[in-house]
């Protein structure tokens, strides 16, 4: 699906943002590329897609690829759905810090920087071990008395 | 101290109980909740332990994305967070910066040396955050302070980081454009290969880059050619594609080399996306190449007889790409377009509507527009605007170019107007009186429509629809001539709906009722001269002692004119009767002049109607409608006397009265009856400039000034009258005795033009100048006495502009449609070559100082894929080019293949860069350096990056430059 907007933008970036937003208009997840600071009025275009009750958007430029904008949605999506295993609203509610950690690695500065769903998935896994060996670190019961007796 | 930390830790919520909270409230509930863990928060966030004040980021974070709740006030505790040495705590706390640092953040330069201390990390998941981060949030500071950082990154050995530091590029050198020196060299090293992620993130890069200025890239183009034909990746396809829309409009030779990958691409590929982006280069840079655009037409088709809404709106938007100069591409699908105006998604509605249009000429405008006028009446509000916009605008393009049948578009304008859901008002109401004062044979069916308008009182009560009333009020009184009954029209103007009415539009139809008064009195006066006449010829038998007291006031003018007080009316007064009775015989509409049927008592009626309905408003608040109420009422009273008891006072001092009273109508009448006609825009433009006139060098300061006056749309005129024609001017037949006059003198056009600007400013009593739309002269007996001069000179303006070889009325051949030659007819399109004028000169000036000469002539065929393929990447830039670029300072230097790619911000630096590298072209005046500089300066947004050479590569350019100008 494909909406003309007009949005206030200058943007130096393929895509301008990204926004996840329920079927009840609740807004799930947002990200900025281009800094909406010094504005100037320009037609942007506004790609989303719907899956389940999810609408992905991303806003683009005129003369952006709409379909090549449908396909990183999808690829966004079908790694999410990698990673959590079939991917539901509620997911992305509870995990919404991995949300924007998988699309970091899909996306930076608004272009798409890897289109192999495999790597994304390595690097999110590998991130998220290094995560939990931190934790277990830190919540330790010996990390926690060494805190008390400080 | 430990133990409230020890207790946070322990019982701290995390974020998961934060968000199941958050979706236990009821929505009123909600916002407490919120702010109740706000607290929490503030307090957590304070916390010594790390962990603590993470986990309070996180949910802060997840506040503040979700709820938009404000965290700007954490910014500093984020940083602590990406300083700590867990990876799970620096995740968060770059998460929290991403997300809502911004420039303005104060402690942002904080940030500097954690991030340059983890781009610097061995673990490569560390330097991917920072670099992350930096993508998101790189301010100018810190995208310099880590440029060399990152640079180092594009090397490193894991592709993972390299990938992501390219991607970091784009931000760094929108930010920090001399990162270009460092970084540049490794970017385009990247682009060896085809298929892995770094090429994607490189093509990516170049892609935005070269969208704000291709020129500096053209250089790469053998690259991108090899990526084109060599790679599988269709992410990469399409960026490179863009590339190439990009580059082809300034290197001619490129198209024919593409031409065929692309086709190639177009016919195998299965991705749709790839296939549209190779039909939308073919439609947009290579329309010349028929074959290449059959294929991608073929391609459409295809794409209009997808089921997909998305791909049957592309296909559309990719012919109305093709349409202006390829129609055969919308007539094959025409059949799509049709049905599509009724899809239900209204971007493909919009998009066939725009097809339609574009399908429009002469010989279909009617059934076109008929289908159309059907679909609005049954579309949503929205859409049926848009309908009835795009006929509106297509149909007065080029002055109204595709229509024939004048008679038929008023109605059309008058059916478009009772369309309910109606909203241009405004464009229809600039029409109509556009095409009355263009199209004189349309105003008897134009009077027909407005009065039509007028007299339904339903639509004074459609606000969208006072602006159009107002133009058939002033059509109304402008051509009441051509009415069948101005009682009517004067009872329409005047119903007690009008009190609806906006005060601006009410003065409007006060003012035509009071020109269709004149114009009721004026032909009364007219018939009883007519019949005096007569009578005296004739020596009649007829006792009308009326008629008698006529003869003695008849000769009372007579004696005024005798004493030269004005002599045109001497020979009005004369010659009305007759034009009067020959043209009963040649008119074919019984306009309401032939009818003749101006009774005592209808005049009478119409005073009092006025004075009835005015009166009151001669109190009102609003000035226009006061001062217009007492203008018209003062006027009643002068002549009313005579008028409503004429049997009394018959005898004696009715004949002076009536005299007076005659002689003010018609003086009145004098004035409204001067033409109004259109002004060209450029108007000015054509007026020399006198010799001893001398300009202030530098204008720029007026045009802060001038700003606000600027005229409105191309095509627009002002209803200031160039046309002044003689007073007589009400039948037909009269109208065409004047097609012959002079042509205008300059002054006179100066002084239209600079009224049209200045209407507002303007005191009508001065020359008698005649009703503007909006402002028109209140009734001054004395205005017409010296209107001679100044009718001479309009006269003869309006003549230069008013083709008219009219036929008579109603023959089917196209009425003449008054144009202003060159002025109107394109002013769109004058705007744009003016600039590049501008801009050329300084170019070939430029040339000719011998600046900026570079690029040696096709000495090397840019895609030659040989090993030699760097040396031939910076020469095929050659002179046609750079004259016709628009960026003088943007042509690629003849760079050493060491050196690369470089590009530059045109300012200060720029400058001494320059005049270091062409220290032989010491002949460049400061004129020269003024003029480059300035159009320098004018693109200097666009060009956010600078030439990075080093000075050791400009010295060897020197001598690139005779040869240039060979």
């Amino acid at each position: 699906m494909l909406v003309a907007v007009n949005v206030l933008s200058t943007c130096m970036f393929q895509i301008q943002f990204v926004l996840l937003i329920s079927r009840q208009g609740k807004v799930r997840l947002t990200k900025w590329y281009s800094p909406y600071t010094q504005k100037e009025r320009s037609k942007v275009i506004l790609v989303y897609k719907r899956y389940a009750s999810l609408y992905f958007c991303m806003c683009i430029d005129q003369d952006d690829n709409e379909l090549e904008v449908l396909e990183i949605i999808h690829h966004f999506v079908e790694i999410l759905d990698r990673y959590f295993g079939s991917v539901c609203e509620l997911d992305l509610i509870f995990n919404f810090h991995k949300a924007y950690y998988v699309l970091d690695e899909i996306l930076i500065a608004g272009e798409l920087q890897e289109s192999s769903k495999k790597t994304v998935a390595r690097l999110i896994a590998a991130q998220d071990s290094l995560v939990e060996t931190a934790k277990e670190q830190a919540s330790s019961i010996s990390n926690i008395i060494a805190q008390a007796t400080k | 101290m430990a133990s409230p930390s020890l207790m946070e830790t322990l019982f701290q919520r995390g974020l998961d109980d934060i968000i199941k909270g958050v979706r236990h409230q009821q929505s009123s509930t909600e916002s407490i909740f919120i702010s109740r863990v706000i607290e929490e928060i503030r307090r957590e966030i304070k916390s010594t332990d790390l962990q603590t004040k993470s986990t309070a980021l996180q949910k802060l974070t997840y506040l503040n994305s979700i709820h938009f709740i404000d965290m700007s006030w954490a910014s500093f505790h984020a940083i602590e967070c990406i300083s700590s040495p867990a990876f799970s705590h620096k995740k968060i706390g770059y998460l929290a910066i991403s997300q809502s640092f911004s420039e303005s953040t104060p402690v942002i330069l904080l940030i500097s040396n954690q991030l340059r201390k983890d781009l610097k990390s061995g673990n490569e998941f560390e330097v991917s955050l920072a670099l992350d981060c930096l993508s998101r949030i790189g301010t100018v500071d810190l995208c310099r302070d880590l440029a060399s950082e990152v640079f180092i990154l594009m090397s490193s050995s894991k592709v993972f980081i390299r990938k992501k530091a390219i991607g970091v590029v784009l931000r760094l050198f929108e930010k920090y454009p001399d990162a270009v020196r460092v970084c540049f060299k490794k970017l385009v090293e990247s682009l060896e290969g085809s298929d892995s992620p770094i090429v994607s993130a490189v093509v990516g890069v170049f892609c935005e880059l070269s969208a704000k200025d291709p020129r500096s890239y053209l250089p790469l183009a053998p690259e991108f050619y090899r990526i084109l034909v060599d790679s599988k990746n269709n992410w990469v396809l399409i960026k490179v594609l863009k590339i190439f829309v990009k580059l082809a409009p300034l290197e001619p030779r490129l198209a024919k080399r593409l031409v065929e990958p692309i086709c190639d691409h177009m016919r195998k590929t299965g991705a749709k996306s790839l296939v549209f982006e190779c039909i939308r280069t073919v439609v947009t840079s290579f329309t010349e190449y028929e074959s290449a655009m059959k294929l991608a037409a073929a391609k459409i088709r295809e794409f209009l007889m997808e089921d997909d809404p998305n791909l049957k709106y592309l296909g559309l938007h990719a012919i109305s790409i093709m349409a202006p100069k390829h129609l055969w591409a919308v007539l094959e699908n025409k059949d799509v377009v049709i049905q599509s105006l009724s899809d239900e998604d209204p971007n493909i509605k919009l998009e066939s509507l725009r097809l339609v249009m574009a399908m429009a000429s002469e010989s279909n405008l009617m059934e076109t527009c008929r289908v159309l006028v059907n679909y609005a009446l049954k579309s949503d509000p929205d859409f049926c605007n848009e309908i009835l916009g795009s006929i509106l605008s297509t149909c007065c393009q080029n002055v109204y170019e595709v229509i024939i049948d004048f008679d038929w578009y008023v109605s059309l304008l008058g059916e478009m107007s009772r369309i309910p859901n109606c909203k241009k008002g405004e464009e229809i109401e600039n029409q109509l009186i556009d095409i009355g004062m263009r199209v004189k044979d349309v105003r008897p069916e134009l009077v027909r429509i407005a009065r039509d308008l007028l007299i339904d009182p339903a639509l004074l009560g459609n606000p969208f629809l006072h602006r159009l009333l107002s133009a058939a009020a002033w059509v109304c009184g402008e051509y009441v001539e051509f009415s069948r009954n101005p009682v009517e029209l004067m009872e329409a103007l005047l119903q007690p709906r009008t009190s609806l009415l906006p005060s601006s539009i009410r003065t409007v139809y006060m003012q035509s009722a009071f020109k269709i008064l004149i114009f009721c009195m004026h032909s009364y006066f007219l018939q009883k001269e007519d019949m005096t006449s007569e009578v005296s010829d004739l020596a009649s038998k007829r006792e009308c002692s009326e008629s008698s007291d006529l003869a003695t006031g008849k000769a009372l003018v007579q004696s005024d004119q005798d004493e030269g007080f004005n002599p045109r009316e001497s020979n009005q007064s004369f010659e009305y009767p007759s034009v009067v009775d020959t043209g009963d015989g040649q008119s074919s509409t019984p306009t309401f002049m032939e009818k003749k049927s101006l009774m005592h008592e209808s005049i009478v009626n119409l005073l009092n109607l006025m004075e009835l309905v005015l009166s009151p408003l001669s109190g009102s608040l609003d000035v226009e409608i006061q001062e217009r109420a007492c203008n018209v009422l003062g006027f009643i009273e002068l002549v009313q006397q005579e008028f409503s008891n004429p049997l009394i006072q018959k005898e004696a001092n009715l004949d002076r009265e009536e005299v007076i009273a005659s002689r003010v109508v018609e003086w009145v009448h004098d004035g409204f009856t001067e033409e109004l006609g259109p002004v060209s825009v450029t108007a000015q433009d054509r007026v020399p400039i006198p010799d001893e006139l001398v300009l202030k060098e530098n204008l720029t300061d007026l045009e802060a000034i001038c700003g606000g006056v600027e005229l409105p749309a191309p095509g627009s005129f002002s209803l200031t009258s160039p046309y002044y024609g003689e007073s007589a001017v009400f039948s037909v037949s009269n109208l065409q005795a004047e097609e012959d006059s002079e042509p205008s003198t300059e002054s006179t056009s100066l002084l239209t033009e600079h009224r049209k600007r200045h209407e507002l400013y303007y005191l009508p009593s001065e020359k008698n100048k005649i009703p503007a739309n909006d402002y028109p002269p209140a009734n001054d007996p004395s205005s017409s006495i010296n209107t001679n001069d100044a009718t001479e000179d309009l006269v003869k303006l309006a003549d230069q502009s008013l083709v008219s070889k009219r036929k008579p009325n109603h023959a089917k051949p196209r009425p003449v449609v008054v144009k202003l030659e060159e002025g109107e007819a394109a002013p769109v399109v004058s705007k744009k070559p003016e600039l590049k004028d501008d801009l050329l000169s300084g170019a070939i000036h430029d040339i000719l100082l011998g600046n900026e000469a570079k690029a040696a002539s096709s000495q090397s065929n840019p895609f030659d894929k040989s090993s030699s393929k760097r040396k031939g990447k910076a020469k095929h830039v050659d002179l046609l080019d750079s004259k016709e670029n628009l960026a003088v300072g943007e042509q690629p230097n003849h760079e050493n293949p060491s050196s690369r790619r470089s590009k530059h911000r045109g300012d200060g630096k720029q400058k001494s860069k320059k005049s270091k590298g062409k220290k032989n072209g010491d002949g460049r005046e400061d004129d020269g350096e003024k003029e480059s500089q300035k159009i320098r300066d004018h693109h200097g947004r666009h060009k956010s990056r600078q030439r990075a050479d080093a000075p050791i590569n400009v010295v060897p350019q020197t001598p690139d430059i005779p040869d240039y100008l060979l």
